[in-house]
């Protein structure tokens, strides 16, 4: 059931293509969240052009799988995907953040087709998706939903709240996957306020519990099929991820949390993004 | 009445609390409606929401000591199409979990019902980490969301069908325990963002909800008795959006206004009707009655209503203070500009 050889090759030029649209849209907004845009483009690929259920030309298509980007300061990376995906004219992305447009760091749901719920402060993602796949049930429906969460997010009362109702309600529909890139704003998440061992967590929670290179599809690819069959229980996949992944200077580099691009910074990083696209090369080490 | 079709009383105000007609309410209510789900963080009896889910098991979530959750939980619901109904005391719905009210719904814009119960300083003994009188004053101030404080069990009864016909968030606060009823039954013509006249009066004006309102009633009674003074009752159910039109009626044709809330006297409804009066220009005496900029004492509630002069007799004197002082009317005002 893995990913063929071609598909990967598909996946792979999507990324690069999502990757260098995003550094595009920051241009265009004047600055924006890079890292953490950068660190879950594999995952918002592999969800959008592989797995997800849905229908662009109709996004309030009632049966749609769901996504919830619970770091929604990812924003500035899904933006882009929705309107590669169709959801939208690309060109619209040239008004992000600008006074007045529908596009603003945190997606907002009732302004931007494909987005099922507004987002952007932490912690309120995973409750919203324990809410849907609730819903699911409720309705005998059979779409499944997936929210992606921030690593340093986890430090948030609110999402142990919902992984313990989400685990109590034997929730299987849902499934967390979590963009470790092992930073937050001020610092790395183990300096600032240690998460490890977060798979540990997850499972005493009551989840299953898978921790993969978030930058390879056919790892992420097995960890979704598996949640997809697990019964009884949600699943939470730890993505090991790099931030700023792609942009040598960007990767794993806390200052990169937000920034900025003038046009001669815009062009190092998109000529990184096409060096080492074909070389991509693996995510952070477990810690 | 509102446009749910349900037009019989199966509850006996005499002998029910506001909550305990709630739960009945809702239950009603559920039977009509599959998209109505209900919500709540161990507060399944105190605050009454639990009669739904002993009716609808399947559809009723107790999510267990977590608010912020369990209002999270409700969004997604609703984002999934269903008309969540969540229930917990006033404190923690517009306090512990107010930034969930606030973006995961009223941001959002979502068709979920919050249920507030215990709210002001009807859990009296319980102390300030137990009484809420800031809801309003935080309510209030969110986007999209509609507020009400119905006055007593047949208006909580109008008011949770009625916030069922509105599209949107609606906050609805409700006291602990028993409360008389200062309407004779529910057909007074309940309508969301409309004062009830209780009484009409041209000397003064009581502008109340809540509890108050019968405190309000049973004062502009007594102050008609012993000085015949003309004290006019507004129940002012809901706070938001404010009924502008009644309090400018009010200002300009009896130019003396009290409000009387069981909420502090900063943000509520004295607030509120405070902003419609200095904006409109019209010469007017506003005294505003609740609880004061402290945290409200321990003790029986009747016993804090009195303490805190937001009870019959505390209205009625400062109806008579304010009845003594000379307002300027208008014309004059016109003449020293």
């Amino acid at each position: 059931m893995g990913l063929t050889d071609s598909q990967v090759a598909t996946l792979k030029l999507k990324a690069q293509q999502i990757r260098r649209k995003t550094i595009e849209t920051v241009v265009w907004a004047g600055g924006g969240h890079l890292g953490g845009a950068l660190s879950q483009v594999e995952i918002m690929v592999l969800l959008y052009y592989h797995f997800l259920n849905i229908d662009p030309k109709r996004p309030d298509w009632a049966d749609r799988d769901r996504v919830v980007l619970s770091k929604g300061h990812g924003g500035i990376g899904y933006a882009p995907l929705l309107a590669d995906r169709g959801y939208f004219s690309e060109g619209l992305l040239e008004e992000f953040n600008h006074t007045g447009s529908p596009f603003g760091m945190h997606l907002d749901r009732l302004k931007v087709p494909g987005v099922d719920a507004s987002t952007g402060s932490l912690g309120h993602g995973l409750p919203m998706a324990v809410g849907m796949a609730l819903g699911a049930r409720l309705k005998g429906a059979a779409w499944r939903t997936y929210c992606i969460l921030g690593d340093g997010e986890c430090n948030e009362g609110s999402v142990w709240e919902a992984a313990m109702a989400a685990a109590h309600f034997r929730l299987d529909t849902l499934t967390a996957l979590i963009d470790r890139n092992g930073l937050c704003i001020d610092g790395t998440t183990e300096a600032i306020m240690a998460l490890e061992p977060l798979a540990d967590k997850w499972r005493a929670f009551g989840w299953e519990v898978t921790a993969v290179d978030g930058h390879d599809f056919r790892e992420l690819a097995g960890a979704i099929e598996a949640a997809r069959r697990s019964t009884g229980r949600p699943t939470a996949i730890i993505a090991r991820t790099v931030k700023g992944k792609g942009v040598d200077f960007m990767e794993d580099q806390a200052a990169w949390h937000y920034g900025g691009l003038d046009s001669e910074r815009a062009a190092l990083a998109l000529q990184s993004i096409d060096r080492r696209s074909d070389t991509a090369g693996p995510g952070r080490r477990a810690p | 009445m509102s446009g749910t079709g349900l037009t019989y009383h199966v509850y006996d105000v005499n002998h029910m609390t506001p909550a305990e007609i709630y739960g009945q309410v809702l239950t009603q209510l559920g039977e009509g409606r599959e998209d109505i789900v209900a919500l709540t963080a161990d507060l399944a009896r105190s605050t009454k929401i639990g009669k739904f889910g002993e009716r609808f098991p399947g559809r009723f979530f107790n999510v267990g000591i977590a608010e912020q959750n369990m209002f999270g939980i409700a969004a997604g619901l609703a984002l999934a199409g269903f008309t969540p109904f969540v229930s917990t005391f006033a404190v923690f719905a517009a306090l512990r979990a107010a930034e969930q009210v606030r973006t995961d719904i009223c941001y959002q814009n979502l068709n979920c019902k919050i249920i507030a119960t215990h709210s002001g300083i009807s859990f009296g003994q319980a102390g300030s980490t137990h009484h809420c009188t800031e809801d309003l004053a935080v309510m209030r101030s969110f986007a999209n969301l509609t507020v009400i404080a119905p006055a007593d069990g047949y208006e909580t009864a109008n008011a949770v069908r009625a916030c069922l016909d509105r599209q949107g968030p609606v906050y609805i606060r409700i006291g602990r325990g028993f409360e008389q009823t200062v309407h004779p039954g529910e057909d007074y013509g309940f309508e969301l963002g409309r004062a009830v006249t209780m009484r009409d009066g041209a000397d003064l004006t009581v502008i109340a909800c809540g509890p108050c309102v019968l405190h309000a009633v049973e004062a502009a009674k007594t102050l008609a008795d012993s000085q015949g003074a003309g004290v006019r009752v507004l129940n002012m159910h809901t706070i938001k959006p404010l009924d502008r039109e009644a309090v400018l009626a009010a200002a300009a044709e009896t130019r003396r206004i009290i409000t009387v809330e069981n909420h502090s006297i900063i943000g509520g409804l004295g607030s509120a009707v405070a902003e419609v009066i200095a904006e409109s220009g019209l010469p007017c005496r506003l005294v505003r009655l609740g609880i004061p900029d402290v945290f409200a004492i321990v003790g029986y509630t009747d016993d804090l209503y009195n303490l805190y002069k937001i009870d019959a007799a505390g209205i009625g004197e400062a109806a008579a203070q304010l009845l003594g002082v000379q307002v300027q009317a208008e014309d004059d005002w016109e003449d020293e500009l």
